[in-house]
């Protein structure tokens, strides 16, 4: 074990859970975007998406007042997050709830899978949570002999598929339907030969998969959109009712909640549930919001234990700039309006968090170099900033991140030299000059090495004009 | 009014007709236009790629050379954007807080060409010729950063003879993104794709925008596949008269890759 | 070193140097109590997303009711009003029951504890009349009966009109997705019909 000053803020540690990725992002996006169903997938739901959403915020008089005031509420609770986390802790342990602190994911995986096998199951169903996902934990319990069953439709897909969610709101985004159908004739049992792939026949297709496990499994795993720290209050945002099955069902309940998701008051909640559902389905509310504190006699689980997780997120406080990341609510807005995500995916990113703001947070819980790739896919378009509905400055945070990443040696070099050329107006014009050597390169530049090669695989440079700006204006 | 030219490096360096329409505009309207010779570059493209630091010595040159003067005028969005949303924050990530201060003063008086028209110079009508089927594109800096609005497609329905078009998907990036179109060259061509492809669905003769580099992108590729639809800058059209037509001030028309 | 301090040590220290600068919250926003409730609205939205809407006065719920649910078994809160239940329904009240028992069940009929007409929501929080969380779940029809004093304009309106130490629930139409190409589609675990049944009240018109 490293020697860490204990009480330094720390990164995500590597080797487990689900924040790095096995390739840069150029490398990964090289694949997906050779990939033409996929970019048909995406662009198509993030084009419905769009015009839901544009709708539904439309018809509210006061979003720019709400999203100002979230981000407020979002600066006020980082700037005091370590004594409204104890208050949480307070108010949930008043109600009957057990409240546990987990530095990184491995010790939230440990405690939820000692916490499953306390209550002698060998089953667990799950409401999405990109917490859990961060952390691992399904790989982890299975390592433990309990196996996870995922009950959001979307993580159903994903999990019978054997593969990666690519969306923070809809991890098979990049499935259609005829591959969802697909995947539920090959891995369901049971299931109805004659299964067509229309939507609401799928949907009843994983109604009656799930619906033994609802009723027979005694714990449930969940994540948390928002915990009221004056009332210990957890709340969970869904659509289909899974969540409120895994919330309601069981014996035991397990949230694991990353700690920026405490907010101060109850009444700040009538800012976020008005923002969430419209920046994130483009519905007015979603169909289903459970909110519970701690435990209720008679009612729902009578054992409810709470998760605080860190994994890196004392870092992002850390930084001054950065730290606006922890404002994030997963709407996913942002991957929805991202020119990049859109025809790349999600899958291109590697981490769980996908898309500007996944750029932007990744990196922070790792550490920039363990990212580095990803501060720089993204065209600083700025759309993202637009549609945040708690108005995260994400293409700043791209660029200072893009700071404290490791550069290529011959970059850095070169840069160092064009900065220097460049504060030398003398040295800038011979420079200029210089620039119709570009000749040499061939036509239009297809001659160049890389990286400029890059750019002359799809688009000619102009030609060298015979005078500069600053010849014609002498010659005037 | 004594207008500062704030000429861009890429300007400069490689779309001079852009810059020179500026001035012929400018002067056309009544304007005393300005060249200080010592600016080079703003810094966009090292605070951008991750080289604050670097970036430091050109924000520093650029707030010396711009500060003697009450209004500088740009023929770029993005450029006009650093300069206000970046070089302070350059400057104070540095720890030279009274660098920051000027840097905030000189962003102040900085203008990109279509809110200096339609903002400090009160016009639209720039009494502009020019007889052509064109499409504008926002760019992005231009759009979300400074917020031009429809300033520039007021100044081009103005323009006398010229056939706008509205752009598909108008709001959506080229893909150019500075170092972005070389690091990401593969995402930065699939968006310039759909780009081309909605420019070329107007059925345009031109293409115009307010920045030189996303018109080099954006020109770079229709040059590629020989579409037939050339890239100008929105100085270009807005300086063009039946005296003078587009492309007279350099010694050749246009460079942008776009014939 | 617990984990707990271990944690709280280092949100301390992130936020050390510099310390941030307080934050103000500007609720510039419509407040609780700014915008009238507009009964035709709530209707609208609820119909929207594929909620059936039934407007009659407080005696007829049981007419209602029965258009609904008759000849078919449903669960009840041990609260409900006993006159909302017509004749054709056989009720059993919930004292207790286990899941599998209120699975097995047709439909359920609750009241309500608060609707918000902007957004089609209606929420429950366990009282008598609304009963366990789980009665309303189970079953594939929930009829829910909703008083006209009952609805307010906007969620502020509601948050401050509910206690956070009750469990709630927001339902905003039948269960729903939207994880198919985006694409919203009514119907996977929760009920998938969902019928509000809209009263002036006890005694009222």
């Amino acid at each position: 074990m490293t020697e860490t000053f204990l009480g330094m803020p720390a990164t995500a540690p590597p080797g487990v859970g689900h924040l790095r990725g096995d390739e840069p992002f150029p490398v990964a996006a090289r694949r997906a975007l050779g990939d033409a169903q996929l970019r048909r997938n995406v662009g198509h739901a993030t084009s419905t998406i769009r015009a839901k959403s544009a709708a539904v915020i439309g018809e509210v008089p006061d979003w720019p007042q709400l999203r100002a005031a979230a981000r407020a509420i979002k600066t006020d609770t980082m700037a005091r997050l370590p004594e409204l986390l104890e208050q949480l802790e307070a108010a949930v342990g008043r109600a009957g709830g057990t409240v546990h602190w987990a530095a990184d994911a491995v010790e939230a995986n440990r405690i939820v899978t000692d916490l499953v096998r306390g209550a002698g199951a060998d089953r667990v169903m799950k409401v999405k949570s990109m917490a859990t996902q961060e952390i691992g934990l399904n790989e982890a319990l299975m390592d433990a002999g309990i196996e996870p069953v995922e009950t959001d439709l979307a993580e159903l897909i994903v999990q019978l598929g054997d593969d990666r969610p690519s969306h923070i709101l809809v991890p098979a985004i990049h499935r259609n339907r005829a591959e969802i159908r697909e995947i539920f004739l090959r891995t369901m049992p049971g299931v109805d030969p004659a299964l067509t792939d229309e939507p609401a026949a799928l949907a009843a297709a994983a109604r009656r998969h799930l619906r033994e496990t609802f009723l027979s499994t005694r714990v449930a795993v969940s994540g948390a959109n928002f915990a009221v720290a004056e009332t210990g209050t957890l709340a969970v945002v869904e659509s289909e009712g899974n969540g409120r099955m895994c919330l309601t069902l069981p014996e035991t309940l397990i949230t694991v909640m990353g700690i920026e998701k405490v907010v101060p008051t109850w009444r700040d909640l009538e800012v976020f549930l008005q923002l969430l559902p419209r920046a994130s389905t483009g519905e007015r509310m979603n169909p289903y919001t459970s909110m519970w504190t701690g435990v209720t006699p008679g009612d729902g689980p009578q054992a409810f234990h709470l998760v605080l997780l860190d994994n890196g997120r004392s870092a992002v406080l850390a930084d001054p700039v950065g730290r606006e990341a922890l404002h994030c609510i997963r709407c996913s807005a942002c991957l929805n309006v991202c020119p990049v995500y859109e025809r790349t995916g999600g899958h291109a990113y590697g981490s769980v968090y996908p898309g500007p703001i996944g750029a932007v947070l990744s990196p922070q819980l790792t550490g920039v170099a363990d990212n580095a790739s990803l501060p720089y896919a993204s065209s600083l378009c700025g759309a993202c900033y637009d549609a945040c509905p708690v108005m995260i400055d994400i293409p700043s945070i791209l660029v200072h991140l893009r700071g404290q990443a490791p550069h290529p040696r011959g970059e850095a070099v070169a840069m160092a030299a064009a900065a220097y050329t460049m504060d030398h107006p003398a040295l800038y014009a011979a420079a200029q000059r210089g620039a119709k050597l570009s000749r040499l390169a061939g036509p239009r530049g297809r001659g160049l090495p890389p990286p400029l090669s890059g750019w002359t695989a799809s688009r000619d440079l102009p030609e060298p004009p015979p005078q500069t700006f600053r010849q014609w204006w002498a010659d005037r | 009014m004594r207008v500062a030219l704030f000429v861009t490096c890429l300007a400069d360096t490689l779309f001079p007709q852009a810059a020179a329409a500026t001035v012929r505009l400018l002067e056309r309207l009544g304007h005393e236009v300005v060249f200080p010779q010592d600016q080079t570059c703003c810094g966009q493209m090292h605070v951008n790629t991750g080289y604050p630091d670097d970036a430091l010595r050109l924000v520093r040159r650029h707030v010396r050379v711009f500060a003697p003067y009450d209004v500088v005028v740009a023929p770029s969005g993005s450029c006009v954007g650093s300069v206000r949303h970046q070089h302070a924050t350059v400057a104070r990530r540095a720890g030279d807080e009274r660098l920051a201060g000027r840097a905030e003063e000189v962003a102040a008086r900085t203008y990109e060409l279509s809110e200096f028209l339609v903002d400090v110079a009160g016009v639209t009508d720039v009494g502009a010729y020019y007889p052509h089927r064109v499409t504008y594109h926002p760019t992005c800096h231009s759009l979300r950063m400074l917020r031009v609005g429809d300033r520039p497609l007021r100044l081009l329905r103005a323009v006398r003879g010229l056939e706008l078009v509205e752009l598909p998907q108008a709001e959506q990036c080229c893909g150019f993104g500075g170092t972005f179109a070389v690091k990401n060259a593969d995402t930065s061509t699939a968006m310039l794709a759909d780009k081309m492809r909605h420019v070329l669905a107007t059925r345009a003769d031109v293409c115009t925008a307010g920045d030189a580099s996303c018109l080099m992108h954006i020109g770079g590729g229709l040059s590629r596949l020989r579409a037939g639809v050339r890239t100008v800058h929105l100085a270009e059209i807005l300086a063009s008269t039946e005296a003078n037509p587009a492309g007279g001030a350099v010694a050749t028309p246009a460079t942008g890759g776009a014939r | 070193m617990t984990a707990r301090d271990l944690i709280l040590g280092r949100l301390r220290a992130a936020l050390a140097a510099p310390a941030p600068p307080p934050a103000e919250v500007h609720r510039d926003y419509r407040p609780a109590g700014a915008v009238a409730a507009d009964l035709d609205v709530l209707v609208d939205r609820l119909t929207d997303y594929r909620a059936t809407v039934h407007r009659c006065a407080d005696a007829d719920v049981a007419r209602v009711v029965g258009e609904v649910l008759g000849g078919r078994r449903v669960v009840v809160p041990p609260g409900l009003p006993p006159h909302w239940l017509p004749p054709g329904v056989t009720a059993v009240t919930d004292d207790g029951l286990d899941a599998a028992r209120i699975a097995a069940v047709d439909g359920v009929v609750t009241a309500a504890a608060v609707a918000v007409a902007e957004t089609g929501t209606i929420v429950l929080d366990g009282g008598p009349d609304q009963g366990r969380r789980v009665v309303t779940l189970l079953p594939d029809v929930h009829v829910c009966v909703l008083r006209a004093d009952q609805v307010v304009a906007t969620v502020p309106d509601a948050l401050a009109r509910l206690d956070p130490c009750r469990p709630l629930t927001w339902i905003s139409g039948p269960s729903a997705t939207s994880d198919i190409e985006l694409d919203r589609v009514e119907g996977v675990h929760g009920p998938r019909n969902l019928h509000v049944v809209l009263t002036a009240g006890p005694g009222g018109g």
